[in-house]
């Protein structure tokens, strides 16, 4: 998608280290993660499971728990970990000196080969 | 004849650029150097040991006058350059020299950011950037007094050492939550300022300057939370800039600083600038290592031979006399990779890896490292790691001897460690013990000490101590281990906690060799909780270790909206309270309301950003929250007992009323439900609960360990009061005997099934000074417990958790 641009929405320090913040849009919310070592990810609000809010859940490493199940989300796939099976749509995101820039229109992080 | 060249700046980078370019082509040039301070080159890295009085001005001096001469260099010394004409190609100097040139090169290095705060430009506020600054520092530290260091980053703290090492009571002040927070993870950051503070330095991170005090010269230094520190020395070393003025007075692309090629050429294909005054490729470098790779190349390019400066991957030592400190690669910002974390605590040793792609890309050693130079090479290099992925934490020497001791955090703690909290044994009583009296098993150690003779948690420390000392005849039988980053178990982190005196999160991962870097959702809650009920008032709650309902002092449901349960005393609400309650519910358009089975009124559907305004309305009200989301005081029940009830033996509404403002905010392992009922006939359930107040016609039965959820409990009877301060007292001390004890997430009927009924009676109902000294410590607690956390988020406070980062919904309209 060659279209795409990058859209700021915040700066990294608006996000508390090992959390996340809601990026609303009209497709639905996205969830914006900071990790312990300042690495920021996207992935749509929505665990594959039932849909829980990823955003409200407990940050750990590069993945997340989900507040309603216990479900375990990798920031980096999206994918659900150990015996669960499911996927959430990551969206590109990057940081430049201390902003957040999200794709828009939101395109997919390209996934670790 | 020859052609001229001209050098601005005399520091460590023109420095080794002209020994590589005399060793190549001596003769080439007829060479000139301007140097702003009345100096030869000295190597600035060793300031630091200058401060501290390690070494002295000779001693690291790199050219001196001799090489200057030998080389046929005319070198001015103090002589600064003002100006460049590029058209007629010469300089001009402060003291009206003007020179010609055929090639320039500009090093004028970097300037100390100097934060503009009233007060900054006070005698004895100083930089630390070269010679002056060292030699004011060390005049200064002949008064001895006090310093204060602004700046938690490598200078700074090179400073705070060498000021201290000169007598100095200094203090460090630092903006970030963690030292070197550029360079360092929060975990090695937390070592380091374990380590500088054992020095005596005075450490305030998260701290922001407001002023620098003082009429004639500087007295002080006021935090923005109004703090005033006394100085008479105030070092500011917040940061460098890029030198560039000259160049950008010239009309040369300057952006952060000088703009050049990988060849080292500036916009002008005469001048080449290089060292920390310019910017590569958008980046600008302030160690010395990447000085020296632009150093190789603009020697070459001035003798037309090819080179190219592709840009530098640096690394990063702490040259304070011992601390081993290493970092290298960015880790802070690369996607996609994985971390090999090896700790260990009797050592004081973090290493971190960082991996993508099978390759080393970034790593953090503290206190061992010796491996940093091989980790630093096969992240330059990078070489693929897979094949020595298992060992390669170890570091080079490693030949499959070495391994981990799981007994090295017991090992390491002293003598006087307390072991076994209900009867005050310390390990050097224990290990002592077993020596002393030829003892070889746990039933023995126990007959002897009493150590893990109570409440039994301690036990798994206790096994460890035996088969610490008597070596491997001595089995210890193993705990579960709390969850996949620790082999410990919750008893074992609980009493190390204690003994180990360990008030963070970082500082528990550390000293007790947690095996990931950050925890996981199981451990961060547990360690969370036990950290705030053995330190309370201490510890600061890590709100993002919290799950989040407590996070958000709501109820998260299905949806994702929340329901909000305010507080109603004993179950008594009043006809205002009902109507403000109404109010809230129109106003916020909420879906449901429904009365709980604790007496209370749920406001369900309510969505996140509107929960601040749901607050305030129920706070203006008089209500606070009831914390109907917490693993802590949920609410407690009561019938209408004397004052209503033809069978009521008891003010039970009362006694419930009282008990709820009494125990209200406390944090336990699980949740807590108390009920009070004015006679046997028991209509508010209390024997389901986990204290159960039943009222009879002599005083009250006080039972414990009911659960009405998917196990059913009923409770036990503990023993009979007489009285409602009696009540208080035993509920308050079981309570913090349950808080001290329990494992994260067991009610109180789990814990009461582990430890025993016998146990808890002899603590609570035999021992009366036990009982009160529990009590007493409840009631501390509390006093940092009992505030309302709705009010502190209608004020503001995380502000950030109600609100989105961005609102797209317009824009997305126009996708």
């Amino acid at each position: 998608m060659n279209t795409t641009d990058w859209l700021e929405i915040g700066r990294l320090d608006d996000i508390p280290k090992r959390g996340a913040r809601v990026v609303k849009t009209a497709r639905g919310d996205i969830a914006i993660f900071r990790t312990m070592d300042d690495q920021v990810f996207a992935l749509d609000d929505k665990c594959p499971h039932k849909g829980g809010p990823l955003s409200q859940g407990i940050v750990q490493g590069e993945s997340v728990t989900c507040p309603l199940h216990n479900w375990v989300i990798s920031l980096k796939t999206g994918e659900a970990q150990g015996a669960d099976q499911g996927c959430t749509r990551t969206i590109a995101v990057r940081l430049q000196d201390g902003r957040i820039q999200l794709s828009w229109p939101a395109v997919p992080a390209v996934k670790a080969a | 004849m020859a052609e001229r060249l001209l050098i601005v700046g005399n520091g460590m980078a023109p420095g080794r650029m002209l020994e590589h370019l005399l060793e190549k082509a001596p003769g080439r040039y007829d060479i000139t150097i301007f140097n702003a301070e009345p100096r030869v080159n000295y190597d600035r890295i060793m300031l630091s040991p200058v401060l501290s009085g390690e070494k002295n001005y000779e001693q690291i001096v790199i050219h001196g006058d001799g090489w200057y001469i030998k080389n046929g260099i005319t070198l001015h010394k103090g002589t600064k350059v003002v100006g460049i004409d590029r058209a007629a190609k010469t300089i001009s100097t402060d003291n009206g020299l003007v020179e010609s040139y055929d090639k320039l090169v500009i090093a004028t290095g970097s300037v100390p950011f100097i934060i503009p705060v009233p007060g900054h430009n006070l005698p004895g506020v100083l930089s630390y950037r070269d010679l002056d600054d060292v030699d004011a520092m060390i005049l200064a530290s002949k008064a001895r007094g006090n310093a204060v260091v602004i700046g938690g980053g490598l200078l700074g703290l090179e400073a705070a050492a060498g000021l201290a090492e000169q007598g100095m009571d200094v203090t460090v002040v630092h903006l970030m939550p963690t030292l070197m927070e550029r360079q360092l993870d929060a975990n090695a950051g937390y070592l380091l300022k374990k380590e500088i503070e054992s020095r005596g330095i005075k450490v305030i991170t998260g701290a922001n300057t407001k002023a620098i005090l003082g009429s004639n010269r500087v007295e002080g230094v006021q935090l923005e939370d109004g703090t005033v520190i006394p100085a008479a020395l105030v070092v500011m070393a917040v940061g460098i800039r890029p030198n560039g003025w000259l160049g950008k007075e010239a009309g040369l692309t300057v952006n952060r600083g000088i703009v050049v090629d990988d060849q080292m050429r500036t916009s002008d294909p005469d001048i080449f600038s290089l060292g920390e005054c310019v910017e590569h490729r958008g980046a600008t470098y302030g160690l010395v290592a990447p000085l020296y790779e632009m150093a190789g190349v603009l020697a070459k390019t001035l003798i037309d031979e090819p080179a190219a400066y592709n840009g530098s991957v640096t690394a990063t030592k702490l040259k304070v006399t011992g601390i081993s400190l290493f970092s290298a690669g960015d880790f802070a910002e690369a996607k996609d990779r994985e971390e090999i974390v090896l700790r260990d605590a009797a050592r004081g040793v973090y290493k971190r890896l960082v991996l993508q792609d099978g390759k080393i890309i970034g790593t953090v050693l503290y206190g061992d490292v010796e491996d940093g130079a091989w980790f630093f090479q096969l992240l330059r290099e990078g070489a693929d790691i897979t094949e020595m992925r298992q060992t390669l934490i170890y570091g080079q020497g490693y030949a499959g001897g070495a391994k981990l001791d799981p007994m090295a955090a017991i090992a390491a703690l002293p003598d006087d460690a307390e072991i076994c909290g209900c009867n005050g044994v310390c390990k050097g009583k224990i290990t002592g013990a077993i020596t002393a009296n030829g003892l070889t098993n746990l039933e023995e150690v126990r007959a002897v000490t009493k150590a893990s003779a109570s409440c039994g948690s301690c036990t798994g420390l206790v096994e460890k101590l035996i088969g610490l000392t008597l070596g491997d005849s001595y089995a210890p039988k193993t705990s579960k281990a709390a969850c996949g980053c620790t082999d410990l178990g919750h008893d074992d982190i609980r009493r190390l906690i204690v003994a180990k005196e360990l008030k963070s999160i970082p500082a528990v991962m550390q000293e007790l060799e947690w095996k990931t870097s950050c925890g996981c959702s199981k451990c961060r809650p547990a360690l969370n909780y036990y950290l705030l009920a053995t330190w309370p008032g201490d510890y600061v709650d890590d709100n993002q270790s919290r799950y989040i309902n407590e996070r958000a002092h709501a109820n998260i449901q299905k949806d994702g909206t929340y329901s909000v349960i305010p507080r109603m005393w004993g179950g008594m609400t009043s006809a205002a309270e009902l109507r403000a309650i109404a109010d809230v519910a129109d106003k916020f358009n909420i879906p449901s309301v429904k009365v709980t089975g604790g007496q209370r009124i749920d406001l369900l559907g309510v969505k996140k950003e509107d929960l601040p305004g749901v607050w305030a309305d129920l706070n203006a009200a008089g209500m606070v929250s009831g914390h109907a989301y917490a693993k802590g005081l949920r609410t407690v029940k009561t019938c209408v007992g004397s004052e209503w009830c033809r069978f009521g033996t008891q003010d039970s509404t009362g006694l419930g009323i009282k008990l709820e403002k009494f125990t209200w905010g406390s944090w336990t392992p699980h949740k807590v439900k108390l009920a009070v009922s004015g006679c046997p006939r028991n209509c508010a359930e209390a024997t389901v609960k986990d204290i159960g107040i039943v009222c009879i016609d002599s005083g009250y039965e006080f039972h414990i360990g009911g659960a009405a959820g998917m196990e059913v409990k009923a409770t036990v009877l503990l023993c009979r009061l007489e009285t409602e301060e009696e009540v208080l007292e035993y509920t308050g001390a079981l309570m913090q005997l349950y808080r001290e004890q329990a494992h994260y997430l067991d009610r109180i009927h789990k814990w009461l099934h582990r430890v025993g009924l016998d146990t808890v009676k002899k603590q609570i109902v035999e021992d009366h000074e036990r009982r009160r000294a529990l009590f007493a410590r409840f009631v501390h607690a509390q006093k940092f417990a009992q505030i309302d956390p709705w009010a502190e988020r209608v004020n503001g406070a995380f502000g950030h958790e109600f609100k989105p980062l961005a609102d797209l919904r317009l824009a997305s309209a126009a996708e």
